[in-house]
């Protein structure tokens, strides 16, 4: 499977990340050498194999509902690493879907 | 309602749960707070925090399961659905995918006490609420509140099989009920704790093949969902009609100006690159948990409705009414259970009391009137303790205070004048002191009664046993004919 | 003599007997840090002295009192810069989140403050901990103590460097595909990466969720006992922390090692491998039969596909972990442009560097709609493969043995502009983390003058026995505690 640059250029979208002509060149070029390594998985009969996505074993694990009411302080410290705050809230450019 | 073509609908709806912490931290559950004070590291989805789910929230949602007859699955996991919006911090929503935790179940939907539909649910997952974006038109900015973020939801997916809009709003309705009744979620669609999603397509009548669907967003009342539907019904006709294509698109509901438009997308193409969510284990659902949210599932509307006529004759009409609520069918039936007079208690709580509770801000099972107060009342009114009328009196003045309705009457001295000797004196005092009427009464003007009673219950105040005065006059007027 | 030069353990003993105080400790620590920090540059941050000293007074104070305290009180120590630090900077040497102050300890913050431990500073480190060299800091280089030409491994380099330069006495690092035991084997240290679950990973900010770890680099395997004691434990606030009762791996210490059983994959011992360092491997396993150990052959074909699986599993979950660095609520903001998009996009292409793009880009695609089950879902099946064969191995070995690194530590640039190669670091470790199984690494010799590691990987929840094998053959090898022999300016 060879990935191509409008691939390239429609993952960078999804990941929200701008690229030169140049970067996508590269890139390209580099995620097709790793994707030719990570084919040999290809090689393998992998048909009958669950996926393990928790290495744990199967529990579940809960919490009791009890309700701590927020902590001002930390929200403060939260808000002063904030980019723009305006009462309270969180400032954003206008979303322009 | 063009007629050409059938309507097929399909509901997503959001519900939130009614937890008091939220879905995975311990951040008070709670509407309406200062913005961003119900938030920590993890429901703010910073750096190194991590959730941990409560346990709550799974209880809830199992229970919303089982009242809609879903098949519960006994592994579920979670999985992360990535997409980019400011009112979500980690720029991921923890939801469920692969294994949702319930799927197959069915709502049966009335109208008119008759059956219209079994809706099928195709799927109840569970998943965290987003925070939220507030934008003023035309302003250069918007603002986050991050409160509503990681809030419980279970998502209940119906299968295509609504047929009208009308249909929606009452399928709609009939889970609210359902919610309401198993105290799952406030379904408060005004503020958000019940959200609904349409898909919507039209088809040639007898076509088995579906049309293109089109999903209608932003109805935010039980009116809304018809009326936004029944827009989009139109508008499809409309399209078709003219030989034209429906395009796959989101529209909006705007309720002011009673349309849809398009949305535009958030990301051209949606990829929400879904996988298991490793910060969280998968869910198992042992028996023992399940037999006992099964066990506390209370009587669903439907199978009480239908208990309620049997077991006590009541009316449909009055069935109905008292099962629309819980609170007022529990109320109902307790009232039943301390004074079995099932027709009397049922006239009594659909007419004046029902009106009090309409009136009352706050629940039924918080108003300080329970069913030990309306029991006593209609007690009092068997025993003729009381007339009907002033019956009425002490249910208002109980109803504010509290008070029992016996406690009333005897510090208003509200009760009826049923001893004989007491009322005795107001006879001879009214026959002594209308020689006239009397002498009429003797003379054959057998109606003179009448008036010698209306003096008898003025002199009271109304609070003379009417039938022990009828006997007393007529025992006393026959002696002066002596 | 410095007080450097001693071990945390063998300090805190001189401590707890009064001999020495923390303030003396800690004095030294900054008179070698500014002797050698110039060189090797370890620390992303650096606590002022005044900072340090005020804790150790603390600590000082309370010994004085009688008050009992844990046995790594009053020892200075530095934390990899991807675990949060309340009010401290924590970046994971990111320039996405430069200055960013966490409003929260992370556990293992909290355990090691509890415990008395003076936090001295935060560790350089690759990116957000992707890499194998330290090169990919945003921030600066960080030299191996024993040559300052050379990379001192990665991800947690700046760890190891500061350990084995004598600038503080431990030190955390986390461990993803290798991150504490490839720059331990490089550095010449002892590197632990615990059984997943074993240590909470609340507030560590995370790599890949489903193999991320934190765990110790000490300067001998004593030392490492001492700290995984303090950090190990379940902790409510992280879901995947196991719930089972507290152990004391110090108490494994000292004991025999006679009887056990060791397996070698054949397929860690072949291809790639420099022969100078298969030699130590060998040699340092032949001492140990000399105790009583036996040593076997195994094979783990699947081993092969690890590193494939891995860079699948790895990316895809740190694409999602890093999607949340969007100049809204933290870090970097770039709001220049006109819209939400466009501070999206400035942000986060100026706040990455490109090994992280790199990532990103590579666990988009492998998430991505009509390629998850062609890799993604490979992947985790290929996990499962690997750890039954690892499970199938362990049913009649304890431990199994390999080289930490296929090299010794490269020369800075040498591999930075080659990402597969880069990867290739990871050959010998990425299995414990894939089947989240405890491995470490512990120093078996040098060639050329640059250390190398061998590492142990045993059982889930077995590290209290590793460490007792680990330790008799330390002592074997005699080569407990070295550190690096640096060329100071001045002394
Ligand atoms: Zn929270």
């Amino acid at each position: 499977m060879k990935i191509s640059r409008k691939e390239v250029e429609h993952v960078a979208a999804l990941a929200r990340l701008a690229f030169s002509p140049e970067e996508v060149e590269l890139f390209t070029r580099q995620f097709n050498d790793i994707l030719d390594y990570i084919n040999k998985l290809n090689e393998i009969d992998l048909e009958d194999v669950e996926p393990t996505s928790h290495v744990q074993p199967l529990h579940t694990v809960l919490r009791e509902d009890e309700a701590v009411p927020g902590d001002s302080a930390l929200l403060e410290a939260v808000l002063r690493e904030a980019p723009e705050t305006e009462n309270g809230f969180f400032k954003v450019p206008p979303v322009i879907d | 309602m063009p007629a050409a073509y059938e309507v097929i609908i399909g509901l997503e709806v959001h519900v939130e749960l009614h937890t008091t912490s939220k879905m995975f931290c311990a951040c008070p559950n709670r509407f309406g707070a200062e913005p961003n004070t119900n938030t920590c590291p993890v429901c703010l989805g910073l750096p190194g925090s991590l959730p941990v789910f409560n346990k709550n929230a799974l209880e809830l949602a199992l229970r919303a399961a089982l009242a809609l007859n879903c098949r519960v699955n006994r592994y579920s996991r979670f999985a992360r659905k990535n997409y980019f919006y400011p009112d979500l911090p980690k720029a991921y929503q923890i939801s469920q995918y692969e294994f949702p935790l319930a799927a197959h179940g069915q709502l049966a939907v009335y109208k008119n006490r008759e059956l219209l539909r079994n809706v099928k649910i195709e799927r109840l997952h569970l998943e965290e609420d987003a925070g939220k974006l507030l934008h003023d038109e035309g302003q250069a900015y918007s603002y986050v509140d991050y409160n509503r973020c990681g809030v419980p939801l279970v998502e209940i997916v119906t299968g295509p099989d609504l047929r009208s809009p009308e249909e929606a709003r009452i399928f709609l309705e009939t889970l609210r009920r359902t919610l309401l009744y198993t105290r799952i979620s406030d379904c408060k669609m005004e503020e958000g704790s019940l959200r609904c999603d349409a898909n919507i397509s039209l088809r040639p009548w007898g076509s088995e093949t579906l049309g293109q669907k089109v999903e209608i967003k932003n109805m935010n009342s039980f009116k809304a969902v018809q009326r936004g539907l029944e827009y989009e019904v139109k508008r499809q006709a409309e399209i078709l009609d003219r030989g034209g294509r429906i395009n796959q698109e989101t529209r909006r509901w705007h309720e002011d100006k009673g349309m849809t438009d398009e949305m535009r997308s958030k990301e051209g193409e949606q990829d929400y690159r879904y996988f298991p969510e490793p910060d969280l284990p998968p869910v198992i659902v042992e028996d023992s948990l399940l037999t006992r949210i099964g066990t506390e599932l209370p009587e669903l509307p439907l199978p009480r409705y239908r208990r309620l006529l049997a077991e006590y004759g009541l009316t449909p009409y009055q069935a109905e009414i008292i099962t629309g609520d819980r609170d007022l069918a529990d109320f109902y039936e307790e009232t039943v259970r301390i004074y079995y007079e099932p027709q009397k208690a049922a006239n009594w709580l659909l007419g004046d009391v029902l009106k009090l509770f309409k009136q009352f801000p706050g629940a039924i099972k918080q108003s300080p009137f329970t069913p030990l107060h309306l029991a006593q009342l209609l007690k009092l009114v068997d025993g003729e303790q009381i007339s009907g009328r002033t019956a009425k009196e002490v249910l208002e003045e109980s109803f504010n205070s509290g008070k029992m309705p016996e406690l009333i009457v005897r510090e208003k001295s509200l009760g009826q004048i049923s001893e004989s000797h007491e009322l005795e004196k107001v006879v001879d005092t009214v026959l002594r002191e209308n020689g006239a009427a009397v002498r009429d009464y003797r003379e054959g003007h057998k109606k003179a009664v009448t008036f010698l009673m209306g003096s008898v219950m003025k002199a009271t105040g109304g609070k003379a046993n009417p039938q022990l005065v009828i006997a007393l006059l007529e025992e006393k007027l026959a002696k002066i004919g002596e | 003599m410095h007080l450097f030069t001693l071990t945390a353990v063998e300090a805190a003993q001189a401590l707890q007997r009064r001999e020495i105080s923390s303030v003396q400790l800690v004095r030294d620590i900054y008179d070698r840090i500014d002797n050698v920090e110039p060189q090797v540059r370890g620390f992303i941050s650096l606590l002022s002295r005044e900072e340090a000293l005020a804790a150790a007074e603390n600590v000082d104070r309370m010994l004085k009192q009688g008050v009992s305290l844990s046995p790594l009180a009053g020892i200075p120590m530095a934390l990899k810069d991807n675990i949060c630090t309340n009010g401290i900077p924590t970046t994971c040497a990111s320039l996405i989140l430069k200055g960013y102050r966490p409003p929260y300890d992370a556990h293992v913050t909290t355990a090691l403050r509890e415990a008395g431990a003076i936090l001295i500073g935060k560790s350089n480190m690759d990116e957000f901990a992707m890499g194998s060299s330290t090169e990919n800091s945003a921030y600066h280089l960080t030299c191996n103590p024993w040559d300052l030409q050379r990379v001192p491994g990665g991800s947690s380099g700046g760890s190891a460097a500061l350990v084995a330069a004598g600038e503080v006495f431990f030190a955390l690092g986390s461990d993803t595909g290798g991150s504490i035991r490839q720059p331990a084997s490089f550095c010449g240290v002892v590197g632990l990466k615990p059984t997943y679950g074993l240590v909470s990973r609340y507030g560590l900010i995370a790599f890949a969720s489903s193999l991320d770890q934190i765990g110790p680099l000490t300067r001998d395997v004593q030392d490492c006992a001492y700290v995984l004691e303090i950090i190990a434990g379940h902790d409510p606030r992280d879901s995947t922390s196991v719930s089972r009762e507290k152990e004391r791996y110090t108490a494994y210490l000292g004991k025999e090692i006679k009887g056990q059983r060791v397996a070698l994959p054949v397929e860690c011992f072949g291809e790639g491998l420099e022969k100078e360092i298969k030699e130590l491997v060998m040699g340092a396993l032949a001492k140990c039969t000399e105790v009583g150990v036996s040593v076997y052959e195994a094979s783990a074909p699947s081993t092969a596909y690890a590193l494939p699986a891995y860079y699948l599993v790895a990316p895809a979950e740190a694409s999602s972990n890093l999607a949340r660095y969007d100049g809204i609520q933290y870090g970097l903001s770039i709001r220049s442009g006109s819209n939400l998009l466009d501070l999206y996009y400035a942000t986060r292409s100026k706040g990455f560097g490109a090994e992280v793009k790199r990532r990103i880009m590579l666990g988009t695609y492998a998430l991505s709609s009509g390629y998850y089950d062609a890799y993604y879902l490979k992947a985790l099946k290929m996990r499962t493969l690997i750890r039954q064969e690892f499970e199938s191995i362990f049913k009649d070995h304890d431990f199994i043995v390999t080289p930490t690194s296929p090299t010794v530590a490269f020369k800075i640039g040498e591999q930075k502009d080659d990402p597969l190669t880069m990867y290739l670091n990871d050959i010998y470790t990425i299995t414990a983390n894939l089947c989240g199984f405890p491995a470490i690494s512990i120093p078996c010799g040098f060639v050329e003058g640059m250390p190398v590691g061998l590492q142990v990987i045993g059982r889930p929840f077995d590290e209290g026995r590793m460490l007792q094998f680990c330790y008799v053959l330390e002592s074997l090898l005699g080569l407990k505690g070295r550190l690096a022999e640096m060329k100071l300016k001045e002394e």
